[in-house]
């Protein structure tokens, strides 16, 4: 670990003498009182407005019909009925799930495999780093709008012309009902998998080395030290990131929003799109923070039985 | 390499002088760079490619465009004027710059006042920060945007304003947690001994907490760097104005109307920015990343 994430994570308990109390006014500005608030205006602000406020208002939302015009009204679970009752819902549930699904089959095996080969490098270590990290900083729609053309659909397309020379294809990708989420699983790997690397890669360089020398002398060859010794002692990290990659890809709106727009047929169409198009095409803020919730429940639960789960396992 | 000792990993020290070991890891070694150099910087060097040759070229065969000698420089003064790349780069510059001076400052005063100033309700101040890291995001996607239509309260609208993008991006629970558990590792002595020679919590700040900081501070910035020049959703739908547009959120819109090279033109610049500012800092980069993944585990 470098010097910007120290050692020891607890907070040191400090012994300080408090001025006593007396309870006025006045001593309490002696005692710095105003300036622990001046201190503390800009998090509340910036939270208050842009965090707690807007938390507390999906919720209620979720519950009210709200059109910028009238008053807000409540209208009890009816947004939640007519969400779940949208015959688009259970298409977007699917979409959703198999982008997690298949995210998680390719982009979850990938980086560790890799993270922990680098960690076995010497010299080269940092050009290999370098070149992983590379997607992870263009700008998700910049990428996109050029995969968008290594994805053509005509014989001539990047990927086309790379299967042609093995006799496969011209596939239509983007355009085709079974290839559209694939095709954009794999883009959003490419453009996540170096993130998810670097930090194995953090994680693996402080594993513990003295026994690896026990597992020598037990005759451990190098796959079984790998597997007996440096996994586990990054299982730790493995596990939260396997959960925050669940739940970001559930959350998943630039690439599907950008490649596509949900289309063709809605064969794309996530959650996230179509809370967006409650919201800012339909204008229906009930139903767009109805299905918010709904999700944000989802996520919760998972996480929870996530923890559990997990819990017994270490 | 020389005069450099290595820690060993899984492999031995033993191990790398055994000819079977050094074959399999050579071989290993030379696939994934390979696999690495075509799959992280093909696309780079294909797009800078396609950057400066003809349409009909891309189209017609877009690995043969590769070999030809074809150099259109042309096509990236067009992105830039016709395309107005430069314009929409300066509103993501501006962008980038305004959230992360917005989440320094939030991050240092809040994490100051949780972690040194410590009054009574502070307790209650950092549970509030820390339940908001458990939410996800999206519940307050749409009454964030009514909040930037209608400021509760005062009634400003935000809409179109650089402060709709800057200010909520300052609210990451996130990077105030780990500023001010950096700030709870800085020894209590220190400023203690100050505040009996008479400086008052500014001075302490500035004086003794802020330069003990500077690693937290670099990592905090690049990462609110990164996140807001890669932010898409949020600007899209507060920056309605095309002027005032992150080049994010105006390429998709604009590129269609243009002939495909000078498309590749306006990516391509779009992208030999933040890449060049990696090449650079790489260092201070991949640190960041990595801390990041320790302090989330």
């Amino acid at each position: 670990m470098t010097a910007a994430a120290p050692p020891a994570l607890e907070t040191r308990a400090r012994p300080r003498p408090r001025p006593p109390r007396h309870g006025s006014l006045r001593s309490w500005v002696a005692r710095g009182g105003l300036t622990k608030i001046a201190f503390a205006i800009p998090l509340v602000v910036v939270f208050g407005y842009f965090s707690w406020w807007p938390i507390i208002d999906g919720v209620a939302m979720s519950v009210q019909r709200t059109n910028l015009v009238d008053a807000p009204e409540f209208v009890g679970w009816s947004n939640f009925a007519y969400v779940l009752s949208d015959p688009l819902l259970p298409k977007a549930i699917g979409n959703t799930l198999l982008f997690a699904v298949l995210s998680l089959l390719i982009g979850f095996p990938v980086p560790l495999l890799l993270a922990t080969f680098m960690a076995e490098l010497r010299g080269a270590r940092r050009l290999y780093s370098v070149l992983a990290y590379l997607p992870v900083i263009i700008p998700p729609v910049v990428a996109v709008l050029l995969w968008k053309f290594f994805y053509s659909p005509e014989p001539t397309g990047l990927f086309n012309t790379v299967l042609g020379w093995f006799g496969a294809g011209p596939f239509a990708w983007l355009n085709s009902t079974g290839t559209v989420l694939p095709a954009i699983v794999v883009e959003a790997t490419w453009a996540y998998f170096g993130s998810t690397t670097i930090i194995y890669l953090a994680a693996l360089t402080s594993v513990r080395r003295e026994l690896y020398e026990a597992a020598e002398i037990d005759g451990a060859g190098i796959v079984r030290r790998t597997w007996h010794i440096t996994l586990p002692q990054i299982r730790g990290v493995v596990l939260v990131m396997l959960l925050l990659q669940i739940i970001n890809t559930m959350q998943v709106f630039t690439e599907p929003f950008v490649f596509t727009g949900g289309g063709p047929n809605n064969a794309s169409t996530t959650i996230l799109l179509m809370i967006y198009n409650y919201a800012f095409i339909e204008g229906d803020y009930g139903a767009a923070t109805a299905l918010s919730v709904l999700l944000a429940l989802f996520l919760g639960v998972v996480s929870a039985v996530y923890f559990a789960a997990t819990r017994r396992l270490n | 390499m020389p005069s450099r000792t290595y820690e060993r990993g899984a492999i031995s020290h033993a191990d790398r002088k055994n000819p079977r070991v050094r074959f399999w890891l050579g071989l290993t070694q030379a696939l994934i760079l390979a696999g690495l150099l075509v799959i992280c910087l093909g696309p780079l060097l294909w797009l800078f490619k396609a950057a400066v040759s003809s349409t009909q070229e891309i189209i017609a065969d877009p690995f043969g465009m590769l070999f030809n000698g074809e150099f259109q420089l042309g096509n990236l003064t067009r992105a830039w004027t016709d395309v107005r790349v430069g314009d929409y780069l300066l509103n993501t510059a501006w962008v980038v710059l305004g959230s992360w001076a917005a989440t320094l400052i939030t991050c240092v005063t809040g994490a100051y006042v949780l972690s040194v100033l410590r009054p009574r309700w502070g307790g209650l101040l950092s549970a509030a920060v820390l339940a908001t890291l458990f939410i996800p995001n999206i519940v307050s996607l749409v009454p964030l945007y009514l909040t930037v239509l209608e400021l509760p309260g005062p009634g400003w609208r935000l809409l179109d304003t650089y402060w709709a993008v800057w200010l909520p991006h300052a609210a990451s629970a996130f990077l105030v947690l780990i500023v001010k558990r950096f700030f709870d590792q800085i020894p209590p002595e220190l400023y203690e001994a100050a505040r009996i020679d008479g400086a008052g919590p500014v001075r302490v700040l500035v004086s003794i907490v802020l330069p003990m900081s500077r690693p937290i501070l670099g990592v905090v910035s690049l990462l609110t760097i990164v996140a807001s020049w890669k932010d898409y959703l949020w600007p899209l739908l507060v920056l309605p104005d095309p002027g005032k547009q992150p080049i994010s959120v105006a390429l998709p819109k604009v590129a269609d109307s243009f002939p495909l090279n000078v498309q590749m033109a306006a990516l391509f610049i779009a992208v030999v920015i933040p890449v060049g500012l990696f090449l650079v800092f790489q260092k201070q980069f991949l640190d960041s990343a990595g801390n990041a993944g320790a302090l989330k585990g």
